[in-house]
């Protein structure tokens, strides 16, 4: 977003657009997570092993490295990124080289003491993600009995003033209740709450049958929020994020492939979006090898489906080219079989009809009784997808 | 809530929100979670003058020493406030429980 109302002034902004900045990067410093949520964006082959992560002195490398580059945002991610030991020191160099933090947490792990270091540190902003709206569906969904953990930490990031938001992924057996997440999030005393629909890569693409909710199910959520916003006047922001398989056009991916959005994996490879380690026939840059610069600039990957010169028909020619940028890449893989294909989400994509064939099935009315025979993401069950 | 008077109040960024330049970009940015905004040079001349509470008044005659020979600044500097305040960027005296 650009302010540039003023007139005062002669001068304007210069406009950077074309040479892209990665003003977010996204440091995921560990896929060690408490929690095993069945919907996770993170690859199926995580590992066990945690050796290979990058050590204290290479994260300071990377932010100093992202940093002179223009990255000015910064999301602390994971896994649980409260399980590196080193978290306050790297908070603490991000804030001493101008960084915006943010982190993102299941709060599991967090104590009173621990809020007041990050708070003295500088942090910029906590999101909490709870999975379920009482502690049987937090249990259920999240594998951990950590729901009174993460209601008493939410109150006391507020009590201590770092801004909050709370994060609850929705998906077809939570979907219903939308009200008593929005019910609870008000009382715990939360100023804004992201309802956000799973997003179908990893352990989420995996599960998708049992967490696609139907469309009968969003439209009755997106009105159960209307109607909870409209009653509650304006305390508390609330975001409603639809699952894009219900839609016409595609999403962007991260606001364009390698424009805006850097992230580094716990073993320090550079993605220009965090599902896009499953694109095939590329070598991926790494931290260890060579420099963030060179990657964000130079690299095959990056520079892959930068812009709209890789495309083909129906995006090459496509009067809306611009504005989705042909969508998702890994989508794009994921049901067309080729990441350079239109985003199959798109009603003018040859492959929408992949798109149609997953909601189809999703249509059955939903019976809270139903089975949910869901792959739990934990290192045991990743196992299996581990290459030999 | 109290509504506030651009006229007589006291403004001040909003403590959650960081005013920043930022090399890369050539220009001021406003930071908050998960997001920032790109100033114009003017914005950012603005809210510069708002980390310490002031007012419309005040600011309107730095502003004019700063941009001589500007017109219609009062009123830019007015319809700035109102949209900054609207979107929490600057709290005023009386929103800020003072």
């Amino acid at each position: 977003m650009l302010y540039k109302r003023t007139g005062f002034s002669q001068l304007t902004v210069k406009m950077s657009e074309v040479t892209y900045i990665p003003m977010w990067l996204l440091a995921e410093l560990t896929y060690a997570c408490p929690v095993q949520c069945p919907y996770c964006s993170n690859p199926l082959q995580i590992s066990a092993s945690r050796k290979k992560e990058l050590s204290t002195e290479e994260w300071f490398e990377v932010l100093r490295q992202a940093r002179k580059l223009g990255a000015v945002q910064l999301g602390f991610s994971g896994g649980e990124p409260l399980l590196r030991q080193d978290f306050v020191e790297l908070l603490r160099e991000a804030q001493r080289l101008g960084f915006y933090t943010n982190l993102i947490t299941s709060a599991i792990g967090l104590d009173a003491e621990k809020i007041s270091e990050f708070k003295e540190a500088g942090l910029g902003h906590i999101q909490i993600s709870f999975q379920g709206a009482d502690e049987t569906t937090n249990k259920r969904f999240g594998g951990t009995d950590s729901f009174k953990q993460k209601s008493a930490m939410t109150r006391e990031v507020i009590r201590q003033g770092i801004p909050l938001g709370l994060n609850f992924v929705l998906h077809r057996h939570n979907l219903h209740q939308v009200t008593k997440f929005l019910a609870m999030a008000e009382e715990l005393g939360a100023e804004f709450v992201e309802l956000a629909n799973t997003q179908y890569y990893g352990w989420a693409k995996h599960n998708q049958e049992h967490l696609l909710p139907s469309k009968a199910q969003l439209e009755q959520a997106e009105l159960a929020t209307n109607e909870f916003r409209q009653n509650h006047g304006g305390s508390m922001d609330v975001f409603f994020v639809a699952p894009d398989y219900y839609d016409d056009r595609p999403k962007k991916c991260s606001n364009g492939w390698a424009t805006t959005l850097l992230t580094v994996t716990p073993e320090g490879d550079v993605l220009p979006c965090h599902a896009a380690k499953m694109i095939p026939g590329v070598a991926f840059p790494n931290v260890r090898k060579q420099a963030l610069d060179e990657i964000w600039h130079s690299s095959e990957l990056f520079n892959k489906f930068r812009g709209t010169e890789w495309m083909v028909e129906p995006c090459a020619s496509c009067p809306e080219k611009e504005k989705d940028l042909g969508g998702c890449r890994c989508q794009a893989l994921m049901l067309t079989g080729d990441a350079a294909n239109a985003d199959p989400v798109c009603s003018l994509s040859p492959y929408h009809d992949k798109v149609k064939a997953i909601t189809e099935k999703a249509q059955r009315p939903f019976n809270p009784e139903e089975p949910v025979p869901l792959l739990f993401r934990n290192m045991k069950n990743a196992k299996q997808f581990h290459a030999e | 809530m109290h509504k506030p008077n651009i006229d007589i109040d006291e403004f001040k960024i909003n403590p959650q929100y960081r005013l920043q330049f930022e090399e890369a970009q050539s220009c001021y940015v406003l930071l908050f979670p998960e997001g920032l905004i790109k100033l114009s040079d003017s914005a950012a001349a603005i809210l510069e003058r708002c980390q310490q509470a002031t007012t419309l008044g005040k600011l309107v005659e730095e502003l004019k020493i700063a941009f001589p020979g500007v017109d219609g600044l009062e009123d830019d500097v007015r319809a700035f406030l109102v949209d900054a305040l609207q979107e929490d960027w600057v709290l005023s005296a009386h929103s800020e429980n003072v």
